[in-house]
Formats: C-alpha cells, sequence, structure tokens
C-alpha cells in the first residue's frame, strides 16, 4: 500500500490534530439547574474508618429530609488521585460534589478550574463567607482570589505527652519554647550504649505526622513573596528551623540513632507505634489521635499541648498547623445548584457542623461551630480547638502546582537532616529556584 | 496482446486497455483489500495502542496541558524544564541506567548458573527446580513487602542473624547505597523465568559436541566457553533484550520497597513519593507517573516518555544487531 500522497499530508495532519485535540477536550458542568426539581448528586469523600463513614452517611440522610428532591449517593474511601484523575476524564460518572482530606492541591484545583468556583454561589445565597469561616482555613480554600472549595472541618496539630515519663524525669508541665523542649526531650531521653531505647521527641521528618512543614508552621514562616516567588532562602526562620531541628535531634543521640529507633517502630495507626509502645515520651499529632488513644488505652497517661514555640517568638505559644478537609462542586457537574445545596449544608450549617465535628472528632471548621456549647467538652479536644482558633496558627499556602512545591520543600528537608546537604544557603537558593521553575511550569 | 509489466495492465495493439485489464485491475484490489483485511487486527492494534499513542506523545510534549484546560503550544518549554530544571531527572535517569545494566546481566549470569546447577544435578532435581521457579510465581509486591520485612535494619531476621556471627548488617533498603543492591536481590531470588528458559536451552546442547569436546581434551571451562556459550547464545541474547525492555519500565518493587522502608505514613489525600532514600529508588517511569498523573504536567511527563522511549530502542537495536553479528558469527 502506498502512503498518502504529498497533497493528502495537510489532510492527514488535520484529522491527527483533530483526534487529538478532541481527546483533550474535557466535559464541561453548567449551573443552570433548578435546585428544586428532583436530581441525584454524586459525593465522592475520603473517609473510610466505620464510625466516619456511619458520621458522614448520617450528614447526608439530614440533607435529604430538608431536601427531599435531592438524592445523594456518597462514595468513599476516594483519594485525591482518584478525584483528579476522575474529573479530568469526566464522564456522566464523574462526581458532582468532591471532597479532599488535604488542602495542599486546591490551588491546583482552583486555578485549573476542575472544582468550580464558589462566590457566585455564595453570593447568591447571601452568605458573608469572612463571617462564616476563620481566616486561615478561608485562605487555604482560595487561590488567587478564586474560592473554589470550603473548609469542611479542620486539622490542627499539637504535642502528645506521656504523663507517666514526665513524672518520672521530674518535668511539671510540657514545653513552651524550643529550648525547654530540647531540655526535656534529652531528660525522657532513654539510651542503651549507642543505641537510643526511648527518644523524648523524635524530630525526624519522615516519623508519622512529623512532615518539615507541620514543624515548620511554629516558626510561622512565609513561603511566598507578594509575587508569588518563593522566598525560603530569604526567610531567616528557615535557618533557625533546620538548626533546632539539628540540635533536638543531636541532644537525643543523633539522627541516625534515631532513625535506628524509628525502623523498629510499628504502624502509625497500630498498638505497636512508637507512642503506644512507650518509644516516643511526646509526639507531634493531630486531634483525631485523642480518639483513637481513648479507645486504645494506652498502659500510661497521657496529654495534650500546643507544639513549643521558638524562643524568640514566646508570645505565640499556643499556635500549630492547621489543614482539614475541603470540599466543593465538580466543573464537570450539571446540577451544580443542587451540589451547592449539598456543599452549603455541608460546610456552612451550624448544627451539622457540630454534629458531624463531634461524630469524628475534627475541629469544626465554622465560627459559629467553634463557640458552640454543644461542642465535645473533652480537655484534650479543648486543646486543638484552642490551637485552631490561635491567630498565630498556620496552613500552607495554596500554589497552582499542588502540594508540588511542599513535596519539594519534605524532600530538601531529608537531605539537610540526614547531612546530605552541606551547604544550607547555597540549597535553599536552589530549592527556590525550583519551586519557580516548577511553578512557571504549571502556569505556562 | 501483450502485459505491459510497467503498468500491469494488459494493452491491445491499438494501445488502449484491453478486454482482461478491468478483470486484472479488480483481481489485484481484492487481492490488496484482502491483505489488509487478515492484517487489520494488527494495524487496528497498532494504530490504537502505538501509532496514535506515539503520535499523541510526541504532540503533547510542545504542548502546557494539565488536562483540564485546552492545549496550548509552548514550544520547546516542556523539554527545556526537564533537561535543565528537573532535578528528580538527573537520578532517575542513573537509577534506571544503573538497574539496567547491573540487575540485567546479574540476573542473566545467575539465571546461567542456576540453569546449569539444575541440569547437572543427579538427585533432588525436582525439588530444586520447584524452589528457585516458585519465587517467580510470588506477586511483586508480596515479595517486596516480605524483602523489606526481612531487611529491616532494627528488627528483620537478616540482620539478627548477620549480628550473632559478629556482622553489623548494612541498613539495606535505607541505606541509598545499599538500595537499589537490595532491589537486586529481590530480582535474583525471582530467578525462576530466566532459570526455566536457561535450562530449556542447556538441555538442548547436543551431547555430541561435549562428547567430542571431551575427546579432544576440553575441561569443564573450555567445554562451557566452546560447546555451551555459542549453542546458548540466542537464548542469553533473549534474555538480555527482554531484560532491558522490562528493566526499563522498572516501577512497582522500587516505589513500594521505598515506601514501606521509609516508614512514611500515607494518609487519605496524600500520595506516595518514590525514591526513599535520598532518591535512590526512583526510576524514569515513576517519574512519568508523577508529573503525568499526580502533577498533571503532561507535556514534561511526554518528554520523558519520548526519552525512555528512545534510549529503549536504541539499546534493543544495539543487542539486535550484536545478537545477529553473533550468530552469523558462530553459525
Amino acid at each position: 500500500m502506498s502512503p498518502p500522497r504529498p497533497r493528502a499530508w495537510p489532510a492527514v495532519l488535520l484529522a491527527v490534530g483533530l483526534l487529538l485535540s478532541g481527546c483533550a477536550n474535557p466535559s464541561v458542568g453548567s449551573a443552570d439547574d433548578d435546585p428544586k426539581a428532583p436530581v441525584t448528586l454524586k459525593f465522592w469523600h475520603g473517609w473510610s474508618e466505620p464510625g466516619e463513614v456511619k458520621a458522614i452517611d448520617a450528614s447526608i440522610r439530614r440533607f435529604e429530609k430538608l431536601h427531599p428532591n435531592i438524592q445523594v449517593k456518597t462514595t468513599g474511601n476516594v483519594s485525591d488521585a482518584t478525584v483528579n484523575q476522575a474529573l479530568r476524564a469526566g464522564g456522566d460518572k464523574a462526581p458532582d460534589v468532591v471532597s479532599s482530606f488535604t488542602t495542599n492541591n486546591v490551588g491546583q484545583y482552583c486555578d485549573s478550574g476542575m472544582w468550580a468556583d464558589l462566590d457566585p454561589f455564595l453570593r447568591k445565597s447571601g452568605i458573608d463567607k469572612r463571617k462564616v469561616f476563620p481566616r486561615t482555613l478561608l485562605e487555604y480554600t482560595q487561590y488567587e482570589g478564586t474560592q473554589c472549595a470550603l473548609p469542611l472541618l479542620a486539622d490542627a496539630f499539637g504535642l502528645y505527652y506521656n504523663k507517666d515519663a514526665f513524672a518520672e524525669a521530674g518535668i511539671t508541665r510540657p514545653p513552651r519554647t524550643m529550648s525547654e523542649f530540647r531540655e526535656d526531650a534529652k531528660k525522657l531521653t532513654r539510651r542503651d550504649g549507642g543505641q537510643v531505647e526511648r527518644a523524648g521527641f523524635m524530630p525526624n521528618f519522615r516519623l508519622y505526622q512529623n512532615s518539615p512543614d507541620r514543624m515548620f508552621a511554629q516558626w510561622g514562616p512565609r513561603y511566598f513573596d507578594k509575587d508569588g516567588k518563593a522566598r525560603l532562602a530569604k526567610e531567616p526562620r528557615t535557618r533557625q528551623f533546620f538548626r533546632e531541628m539539628s540540635r533536638l535531634a543531636d541532644a537525643q543521640g543523633g539522627y541516625r540513632a534515631l532513625e535506628r529507633l524509628r525502623q523498629s517502630f510499628g504502624d502509625e495507626m497500630s498498638r505497636q507505634s512508637g507512642f503506644m509502645t512507650g518509644k516516643l515520651a511526646m509526639h507531634l499529632d493531630g486531634e483525631w489521635r485523642g480518639l483513637m488513644l481513648k479507645e486504645a488505652k494506652p498502659d500510661f497517661d497521657w496529654g495534650v499541648a500546643p507544639l513549643p514555640v521558638p524562643d524568640d517568638q514566646a508570645d505565640t505559644y499556643g499556635r500549630g498547623y492547621l489543614t482539614g478537609t475541603v470540599a466543593g462542586i465538580a466543573h464537570s457537574s450539571r446540577h451544580q445548584n443542587a451540589a451547592w445545596e449539598l456543599l452549603r449544608f455541608l460546610t456552612t450549617d451550624t448544627d451539622q457542623v457540630v454534629a458531624f465535628a463531634n461524630a469524628i472528632h475534627n475541629v469544626p471548621s465554622t465560627k459559629a461551630a467553634l463557640d458552640s456549647p454543644r461542642l465535645d467538652a473533652d480537655p484534650s479536644f479543648r486543646t486543638f480547638l484552642r490551637i485552631a482558633k490561635n491567630p498565630h496558627s498556620q496552613a500552607l499556602p495554596p500554589s497552582t502546582t499542588g502540594g508540588q512545591y511542599v513535596t519539594a520543600f519534605q524532600d530538601f528537608s531529608y537531605s539537610v537532616e540526614s547531612g546530605r546537604e552541606k551547604d544550607l544557603d547555597k540549597g535553599l537558593r536552589e530549592l527556590d529556584r525550583q519551586i519557580d521553575a516548577d511553578t512557571l511550569q504549571a502556569e505556562n | 496482446m501483450a502485459l505491459d509489466l510497467t503498468s500491469g495492465a494488459r494493452t491491445g495493439s491499438t494501445g488502449r486497455p484491453a478486454p482482461g485489464a478491468h478483470t486484472l485491475r479488480h483481481r489485484r484490489r481484492r487481492e490488496r483489500l484482502r491483505t489488509i483485511g487478515f492484517l487489520s487486527p494488527w494495524l487496528v492494534g497498532f494504530t490504537v495502542f502505538f501509532g496514535y499513542p506515539l503520535v499523541a506523545t510526541v504532540y503533547f510534549s510542545f504542548m502546557h496541558y494539565n488536562q483540564i484546560k485546552q492545549p496550548e503550544f509552548v514550544g520547546l518549554r516542556n523539554w527545556s524544564y526537564v533537561f535543565t530544571q528537573m532535578p528528580l531527572f538527573g537520578p532517575a535517569l542513573w537509577n534506571t541506567v544503573w538497574l539496567v545494566v547491573v540487575m540485567v546481566a546479574l540476573r542473566v549470569v545467575f539465571g546461567i548458573g542456576v540453569g546449569l546447577l539444575v541440569t547437572k544435578l543427579k538427585s533432588g532435581v525436582g525439588f530444586f527446580r520447584t524452589a528457585f521457579y516458585v519465587p517467580y510465581l510470588a506477586p511483586p509486591v508480596a515479595a517486596t513487602v516480605a524483602f523489606v520485612f526481612l531487611l529491616n535494619p532494627a528488627t528483620g531476621p537478616v540482620n539478627e542473624v548477620l549480628g550473632a556471627i559478629g556482622l553489623d548488617g548494612p541498613n539495606w533498603f535505607n541505606d541509598p547505597d545499599w538500595s537499589k543492591p537490595s532491589l537486586v536481590m529481590l530480582s535474583l531470588w525471582g530467578i525462576g523465568d530466566l532459570m526455566v528458559i536457561f535450562m530449556a536451552a542447556l538441555l538442548d546442547v547436543p551431547k555430541e559436541q561435549y562428547e567430542a569436546a571431551e575427546l579432544d581434551g576440553a575441561g569443564p571451562l573450555a567445554r562451557f566457553r566452546y560447546v555451551t556459550w555459542p549453542n546458548i547464545t540466542p537464548i542469553v541474547m533473549f534474555a538480555v533484550v527482554t531484560g532491558v525492555v522490562q528493566t526499563m519500565q522498572y516501577y512497582t518493587q522500587a516505589l513500594v520497597a521505598g515506601k514501606l522502608a521509609s516508614g512514611v505514613t500515607i494518609g487519605p489525600g496524600t500520595v506516595i513519593q518514590p525514591g526513599y532514600p535520598d532518591h535512590s529508588t526512583i526510576t524514569v517511569p515513576q517519574l512519568v507517573y508523577q508529573l503525568g498523573f499526580q502533577n498533571f504536567n503532561t507535556g514534561a511527563a511526554c518528554v520523558l516518555s519520548l526519552v525512555l522511549f528512545a534510549i529503549a530502542m536504541a539499546v534493543t537495536m544495539l543487542l539486535m544487531r550484536r545478537r545477529s553479528g553473533l550468530l552469523s558469527a558462530e553459525d
């Protein structure tokens, strides 16, 4: 068979081009639907634990009672990767309402248009978002003015500590500054020759929830300047942070000895975890851990406090890292008005937010719910509520690259803690350059 | 009436097409259609699963495309990003090349060794053949999980045994210098596939050639060099070519081993970051997935895919040429 003649090539190329661009054209949704009309919505979420699924299902039933015309079909245990790929693929099986357990991808969702802009819906419903949601939570659900997500409960991070180990070491209260933290960690560390048997606090960034961005929040850094350029090299707190983490490790036997101990820990969610087995006297974790500890009943008494702050920022004690679940409307949904009714109920209805927060032991995400007298009175949970309300508490800024800059920062931090990064200043400059290159590549 | 060989049409003395010319053309067209018909399953498969994806990969490598908005032409920007601004490209390429060279070579050598062993055994042949083959049937993820558990530096039985005999065991999957050798050990454990084909090749070597060599006074090494090796060379080249192609796609074991050894919790909403420790196990296919389906940087992912394709093609062509050279020289 002879190849196409030269004059046929333009037609062949045109066909290939049309095919390629056709395949690259995702489906587009609309907000023309009548929210009073009967409709079935698809809601994808990430909750998978039986108690959590029960709580979200109960929330959906409350919504359906209020909106008898709307039926909601839920799909649980859905990861961000699945949501991302499903919304890009489009089609009538894609969800209408979506949620994500991380705020890292909000910038990507808003900037790409994958999650619909919610400001028109908020305006239409007469909701002043600034009055409803705490500032930090609003910041992590928008990107460059596009509010494509709303907070659906939040997570605050604090310090869990072993009260028995504290009493044994003669420590009367949890540390508040980094120098107290270092001293207490040293006192609480138990060693056998070169091996660490119990760490006071393990600063190693790969331990369970210890990612460096969560620890770094205690310094209150600014990742980007007003033009959106990375400024970790210019931020003096970055050097302070790495120096302090290194000193904290050295006070307890050094990074390698602690890594060896870490490798002996069991799964984070099991009874073999470092904190449950008493191999960690202090431990960074989120508010949900309290509920799990109560159910697991460890053979020691435990307490909760905010994570210490740098000595030169002692007045910010009480702060912590904030993140949370976010929810939005899929760009491809053809029932966006009905989807908004569900989203509005889940994120702004005070009774619903309080009930859901109590059920799954998460921090409520509206101002009214945070002040509600019906919130769980458990003192450990209340500590996290105070961390969430603290004006110095910090969340990660959204980026168009999603969590790519966080990953780059984590990678860099792993190199620093292991001693592979010899020149911190040069490394930080290179890190900024890389984050900017990734941002440019995403924006193009 | 004469047959015009150049045009393929019958012509009469007047120069006009003869009455049978139409029939001949018709028959040829029918033959051509029949040929295409027989080829069509392959043609459809080739077009859908290779031709179109390849053209699309080249097309998107010049586009900014996040799989939501319409693609935009950006020239060589994706190429420049991959080659000059993506710090993981170097380690991923190095690791992939390292694995191709070391893992493939060792697997072939080990496969021949095990093949020789199980063909020479006088007793217990069935047991040893089964023992060497069964690990190959283990699912890659399960086998990797087991290896990470066995080689855990703090609690693993391997280091316990080494410690008992006074040796300080390495950190295996937790040490950047040992992580790739640990993956090689895992692949050698599952050598069953190569053992079977080498065993078949070794059993196929004519006995008379060994007898003739022995009569000529050839020792075991000389017999291997001048009898066994020339006979099994085509199978060795097959093992190398398929090994190279498979190892260039190395993904699962490195990802699972890195994730498990790191101990990092992968909660809902977070993604597995490959490469632990210190990017020593990140491979090009992992990077393609990360760029394409986690960062939705389709253009850069396409560039990397094309680089991988070009390297795989070049290596395969080189090996195939070498193979034909060897065959013609020895046969």
